[in-house]
C-alpha cells in the first residue's frame, strides 16, 4: 500500500497524461474535448500539488513509487525525495494555470485544426516533467526528458502555418536533441564507472576526481542547454516567443527548471563538489544573467523581451547554486545554506511570476494583436485588471520589494555579504556575484518601465481596435492566482521557509551545516516584516496625498509637454527610444543593427529606418557555423533519399555491425592458430 | 527611547534644511543674498495647500509615484544610523532592503513619468534607469566593502564599524568607499555634475524633468521626497568621511547636523563652481564610482 503522497502523485501524472486523450474521440472543434482536457489538468493540478506538499511536508524523506514494468528489469524507478517534491509544486501549478488560461485563449471552437493536438502535448508535456524529477534511474529519466522535449517541440511548432512557428520549432528540435545526445553520453559514462543506471548518490561519491569532473562537466553542457544559459540559450527566444503564450508560460516558468533540476540532481550524486564546479556555475551564471537582461533590453517583441529574461533569471539561479557550491566545497555551511536557498526560491519565484508575465503579455497579443510594444500604449484604461497583474509581475521580476522575487534576491545577496567576511583571495565570488545581482536588477527594472510603460501607461500609439475590452475571468482568474502568490511569498515567509529548510536538509551540504533553518539563518521574517511596514507607509502616503489633492483637480487638460501647442500620442518617448541609452552602453555584446535609408532626390518618398539586436550565440555563432558545416557534409546527403525502407535498412545493418561486435573472433582466432 | 524620537524629528525636519542652506551656498557664490533657509519648507506646505491639474491620459500610477517614492524613503531612511544612534529596527541584511527601496522608488517615479505620455517625460525616464545600471553596483559594492571591513550584515554594524571604530590601516579602502559613496549621492540626488537641480525645461535633464506634469501636493510630495533621499544618503556618507563619535548623546547630534551642513555647503560649492557633465560623460563618472568600490574590495582581499 502506498502512502497517500506518492499516490496522489502517480494519480496526477496519471490524469495530466490522459487529459488530452478523450478530445481525441471527438470531432475537430469540439468544445466538450477542451472542457475535459482542462478539467484534466486542474484535477492533476490539485492532486499533484498535494501529494508534493505532503511529501514535503511529512517526515521520512525518500518514498519509493511502484516501479515502472521496465524490461531493463531491477532498477529502482521512481521516488519522490524532498528535491522532487519542490521541483514538482510548479510543475503542476503552473500546468494547471496554463490550462485553465488556454481554455479561453485558444478556444477550440476558433482553432479546430490545433485544439485537439494542444490538449494532449500540453498533457503530455507536464506528465512528462513530473515523472522526470521523480525518477531515480537513467530511463525513466529519459523517458520523461523526451516526453517533455517532443511535447515542447509539438506544443512550440503548434502554428504550423507560421513560417517563424517552423523555423523556431526546428531550431529548438535540433537543440534539445543535441542535448540528449550529451545526455546519452552522460548515462552512459555513468554506467561505465558506477555499474548501473540507477541514481545511486553513495556510487558517485566513491568516483575519482577525474571521473567525477568529467560526469560533472557533461551535465552542465546538457542542463545548462535546457534551462537556456548563455550562450546555449540560442534556441530559447525564437521558441518561447514563437509558442502561444499560455505555452511559453509553461516553457519558460517551469520547462527551464527541468535543466536546473538535472544539474542539481547530478551535482549532488557526484559527492563534494571540487571548488572549480562552482566557479564554473558561477561564471555561467553571472554571464546569462547580465547578459539576458541586456539582450532583453534591445528587444522590440514582447514575447522575445520575455523569452531573454527567462536567460536572465535562470542566471540568477545558477548563481545561487555556483555559490552555494562554492559554499560546500570550502566548508563555509552559511553560504551553502543560503546560496541553494536562494537558488531553489528563485526556482518558485520564477516559475510564478514569468508565467504570470507571459499570460498578461498573451492577453495583451489576443486583444490588440501585436506583440510590439512600440505599437501600444495606454492599455490600462481599457484592460485595469490584466494591467495590474502585469504591474505585479513586473515588481516582482525586477527584485523589487515587497514581492517574490526581492526574497530570493534577498538571500543571494546574504550569501554574498557572508561570503565577504571570509579572509582569503577565493572569495572574490561574493564580489562577482553582487555586482553581477545589482547590475542585473537594475537592468531589469530599467526593463520592465519600459515594458509597463510603453504598454499600459501613456496613450495608444497605434489606433486602438474598437470595442477593446478586458480578457474573460478565466484568463484574468490564473493571473490572479499567480499574482496572490507572488505577494504571499514576499510577505509570508512562513508558508514557504519550512518547505525550503525541508529541502535543503535532504541535500548533501558537507558537514559544517547547521541546521537550523532558513527563518532562524536568514531574517526573512524581519525582512517581510518590513515590506509590511513599507506597504503600510505607502498607503498612508498615497490616501494622504489622494486626500490632498482632494476635489481641487482638474481634469480633461492634456499633459503640458512644455508649451507645446498640440503634442500627439506618436510623440511619446517609445520603447526603443526607451531602451537607447542602455542599449548604446551595452552595444559592446548587443552590437545594434540600424538599417537607415539614404534620402534622395528633392521629392524623396515614404520611407523608414529599422534597427536589430541579433541573437549574439544563434545569429553570429550557430547558424554562421551551421553553413560551413552544411558545405562539408554534402557528401552524406547521398544517404539520405527519403525513403523510410532505406532508413530501416540502415538500422538493421548497424544493428547487425553492433552484434558483430559480440562474436568472440579474438578466441575463435586464438583457437585457429591454436589448430584446434 | 529620546534618541529614537530625536532620530524621527531629524529624518522627518531636517532634509528641506538641507536644500534651502545648499542653495545659501550657490547665491553666496553668485553675489546674491538668497532665499532663508526654511525656503524649501515654506515651498513644501504652500503646494500642499495648492490645487492639482491632472492630464487626461493619467492613470491611478501617476498618483503613486510620488507615494511609493515619499515611504519607500521614508522606510529606507529609517534604517539608517544617524551618527552614533543606532537605527532601532536593523536587521542583518537590511542594508538590501534599503538599496531596492530606492530601485522600488525608481521604478514608479519613472513610471509615472511615462504615464503621463510626454516625450520629455519618457526622456528623463530613460536616462534615469540608465545610469542606475551604473550606480548601484557601485552602491552595492561600496557596502560589501564595508561589510568586509567591519565584519557586520546590518547596516548599523556596517556604518558604525567594528567595536572601536574602523582602524587607521584601513584608510585607503575607506577614502575609496567614500568617493564611491560620493558619487552615488550625487547621481542619485540629481545634483550637478549629473543633473542640474535648476533648470526644469532643457532637454539635457533628468529628474526634473521627469516631474513636469507633477503640481500641487504631488509635486510637494516629489520636492520633499528629494530633500529626504539627501538627507538619507548623506547620514550614509557621513559614516564614512565623519567615523567620528564625542560619546554624549547632545554633543553627537550636534556633531551630526555639523556633518550634514557640511556635506551640503560641500554639494553647493561643487554646484558652484562646476558645470554639469555633457549627458555622454556621465557614465563615466559612474564608472568612476565603480572602479573606486571595486578597488576598496581588492584592497581588502588578501
Amino acid at each position: 500500500m502506498p502512502d497517500p503522497a506518492s499516490s496522489l502523485t502517480l494519480l496526477a501524472i496519471a490524469f495530466a497524461a490522459a487529459s488530452g486523450l478523450p478530445s481525441l474521440a471527438m470531432r475537430r472543434g469540439s468544445r466538450k474535448g477542451q472542457v475535459v482536457a482542462t478539467s484534466g489538468m486542474l484535477l492533476a493540478a490539485v492532486l499533484g500539488i498535494a501529494g508534493a506538499l505532503l511529501a514535503l511536508l511529512q517526515p521520512g524523506s525518500i518514498r519509493a513509487l511502484p516501479a515502472l514494468p521496465w524490461p531493463a528489469g531491477n532498477l529502482p524507478g521512481m521516488r519522490i525525495d524532498p528535491l522532487s517534491a519542490f521541483f514538482l509544486v510548479p510543475v503542476f501549478l503552473v500546468g494547471g494555470m496554463s490550462a485553465l488560461y488556454g481554455s479561453s485563449y485558444r478556444p477550440a471552437v476558433r482553432n479546430p485544426r490545433t485544439a485537439r493536438r494542444m490538449s494532449v502535448f500540453l498533457g503530455t508535456l507536464v506528465a512528462g516533467m513530473a515523472v522526470l524529477v521523480v525518477s531515480s534511474d537513467a530511463f525513466s529519466f529519459i523517458l520523461g526528458w523526451e516526453a517533455m522535449a517532443l511535447s515542447a517541440f509539438f506544443l512550440i511548432g503548434i502554428d504550423d502555418e507560421s513560417a517563424e512557428a517552423r523555423s523556431a520549432g526546428l531550431v529548438y528540435l535540433l537543440a534539445t536533441h543535441a542535448g540528449t545526445l550529451v545526455l546519452f553520453a552522460l548515462f552512459a559514462l555513468w554506467r561505465t564507472v558506477t555499474g548501473s543506471f540507477a541514481f545511486d548518490a553513495a556510487a558517485g561519491a566513491a568516483l575519482g576526481p577525474a571521473t567525477r569532473g568529467a560526469l560533472f562537466l557533461l551535465a552542465l553542457l546538457v542542463f545548462s542547454l535546457k534551462a537556456g544559459a548563455m550562450p546555449l540559450h540560442f534556441w530559447l527566444p525564437g521558441a518561447h516567443a514563437a509558442a502561444p503564450s499560455h505555452v511559453s508560460a509553461l516553457l519558460s516558468g517551469v520547462v527551464l527548471k527541468m535543466g536546473i533540476y538535472g544539474l542539481m540532481r547530478f551535482t549532488f550524486m557526484l559527492g563534494e563538489p571540487a571548488p572549480s564546479w562552482g566557479w564554473a556555475v558561477l561564471a555561467v551564471g553571472a554571464a546569462s544573467s547580465v547578459l539576458g537582461v541586456a539582450f532583453a533590453m534591445g528587444q522590440h517583441d514582447l514575447k522575445r523581451l520575455l523569452a531573454y529574461h527567462s536567460v536572465e533569471n535562470i542566471g540568477i539561479i545558477l548563481m545561487g547554486f555556483g555559490l552555494g557550491l562554492i559554499g560546500v566545497s570550502s566548508g563555509r555551511g552559511l553560504v551553502a545554506v543560503l546560496g541553494m536557498g536562494a537558488a531553489l526560491l528563485h526556482v518558485w519565484n520564477h516559475a510564478i511570476f514569468k508565467s504570470l508575465l507571459f499570460l498578461g503579455a498573451g492577453s495583451v497579443v489576443s486583444r490588440t494583436g501585436t506583440r510590439s510594444p512600440d505599437r501600444l500604449g495606454g492599455l490600462a484604461a481599457a484592460m485595469p485588471w490584466t494591467a495590474g497583474f502585469f504591474l505585479v509581475g513586473s515588481i516582482a521580476i525586477a527584485g523589487l520589494p515587497p514581492l517574490n522575487g526581492f526574497m530570493s534576491e534577498f538571500l543571494l545577496y546574504l550569501a554574498a555579504f557572508v561570503g565577504s567576511r571570509y579572509p582569503g583571495a577565493v572569495d572574490s565570488g561574493p564580489l562577482l556575484v553582487a555586482a553581477a545581482l545589482a547590475t542585473t536588477g537594475a537592468l531589469a527594472l530599467a526593463c520592465f518601465v519600459k515594458v509597463y510603460g510603453a504598454i499600459f501607461l501613456g496613450a495608444p500609439r497605434t489606433t486602438q481596435r474598437p470595442g477593446l475590452r478586458e480578457s474573460p475571468p478565466s484568463m484574468l482568474v490564473p493571473m490572479g492566482i499567480l499574482a496572490m502568490l507572488c505577494i504571499a511569498i514576499g510577505v509570508l515567509p512562513g508558508i514557504w521557509a519550512p518547505l525550503l529548510d525541508r529541502v535543503i536538509r535532504s541535500l548533501p551540504l558537507g558537514t559544517g551545516v547547521d541546521r537550523s533553518g532558513l527563518m532562524s539563518l536568514a531574517p526573512v521574517s524581519a525582512l517581510a516584516f518590513g515590506s509590511l511596514v513599507f506597504a503600510a507607509v505607502v498607503t498612508l502616503a498615497f490616501l494622504g496625498l489622494s486626500f490632498l489633492v482632494g476635489r481641487r483637480v482638474r481634469r480633461g487638460q492634456g499633459t503640458w509637454d512644455c508649451g507645446y501647442a498640440k503634442p500627439g500620442p506618436r510623440m511619446q518617448y517609445g520603447a526603443s527610444s526607451f531602451a537607447a541609452s542602455i542599449v548604446g552602453l551595452f552595444s559592446w555584446a548587443l552590437r545594434p543593427r540600424f538599417h537607415i535609408p539614404r534620402i534622395e532626390g528633392s521629392f524623396p518618398g515614404a520611407t523608414g529606418m529599422h534597427s536589430h539586436v541579433d541573437d549574439a550565440s544563434l545569429d553570429r555563432m550557430v547558424i554562421p557555423f551551421m553553413r560551413k558545416a552544411e558545405s562539408r557534409i554534402q557528401w552524406f546527403r547521398r544517404f539520405q533519399q527519403g525513403q523510410t525502407q532505406m532508413y530501416v535498412l540502415y538500422v538493421l545493418v548497424t544493428l547487425l555491425a553492433l552484434l558483430c561486435t559480440l562474436v568472440p573472433f579474438g578466441d575463435m582466432l586464438a583457437d585457429l592458430v591454436a589448430g584446434r | 527611547m529620546i534618541d529614537t524620537i530625536i532620530r524621527f524629528a531629524f529624518l522627518l525636519l531636517v532634509p528641506p534644511l538641507m536644500l534651502g542652506l545648499i542653495n545659501r551656498v550657490k547665491s553666496v557664490f553668485a553675489g546674491r543674498k538668497g532665499p532663508p533657509l526654511l525656503q524649501s519648507w515654506r515651498d513644501i506646505v504652500k503646494l500642499a495647500g495648492k490645487g492639482i491639474v491632472l492630464s487626461s491620459t493619467t492613470s491611478w500610477v501617476f498618483i503613486a509615484g510620488p507615494a511609493v517614492t515619499l515611504a519607500a524613503i521614508l522606510v529606507a531612511g529609517s534604517l539608517v544610523p544617524y551618527g552614533p544612534f543606532r537605527s532601532p529596527f536593523g536587521f542583518a541584511g537590511d542594508l538590501v532592503l534599503f538599496a531596492y527601496l530606492f530601485g522600488l522608488a525608481r521604478f514608479f517615479t519613472t513610471s509615472a513619468a511615462l504615464d503621463t505620455g510626454s516625450a520629455f517625460e519618457g526622456m528623463g525616464a530613460s536616462r534615469e534607469v540608465t545610469f542606475a545600471i551604473l550606480s548601484e553596483p557601485a552602491f552595492f559594492l561600496s557596502l560589501l566593502a564595508l561589510a568586509r571591513l567591519s565584519g557586520a550584515l546590518d547596516l548599523n554594524g556596517l556604518l558604525l564599524g567594528p567595536e572601536g571604530g574602523f582602524s587607521t590601516a584601513t584608510a585607503a579602502p575607506l577614502v575609496l568607499v567614500g568617493l564611491a559613496l560620493g558619487i552615488v549621492l550625487l547621481a542619485e540626488t540629481s545634483r550637478i555634475p549629473v543633473d542640474d537641480p535648476n533648470t526644469h525645461l532643457e532637454l539635457t535633464m533628468i529628474h526634473e524633468v521627469m516631474v513636469l506634469d507633477h503640481s500641487g501636493p504631488l509635486l510637494g510630495a516629489v520636492l520633499y521626497s528629494a530633500a529626504l533621499r539627501l538627507f538619507v544618503l548623506s547620514s550614509v556618507l557621513l559614516h564614512v568621511v565623519m567615523p567620528f563619535r564625542i560619546g554624549v548623546a547632545a554633543l553627537d547630534w550636534i556633531l551630526f547636523a555639523a556633518g550634514l551642513a557640511g556635506i551640503s555647503i560641500v554639494i553647493g560649492v561643487i554646484e558652484s563652481v562646476m558645470a554639469r557633465f555633457r549627458m555622454g560623460r556621465v557614465p563615466w563618472f559612474l564608472t568612476g564610482a565603480l572602479l573606486c568600490a571595486g578597488s576598496a574590495f581588492v584592497l581588502l582581499v588578501r
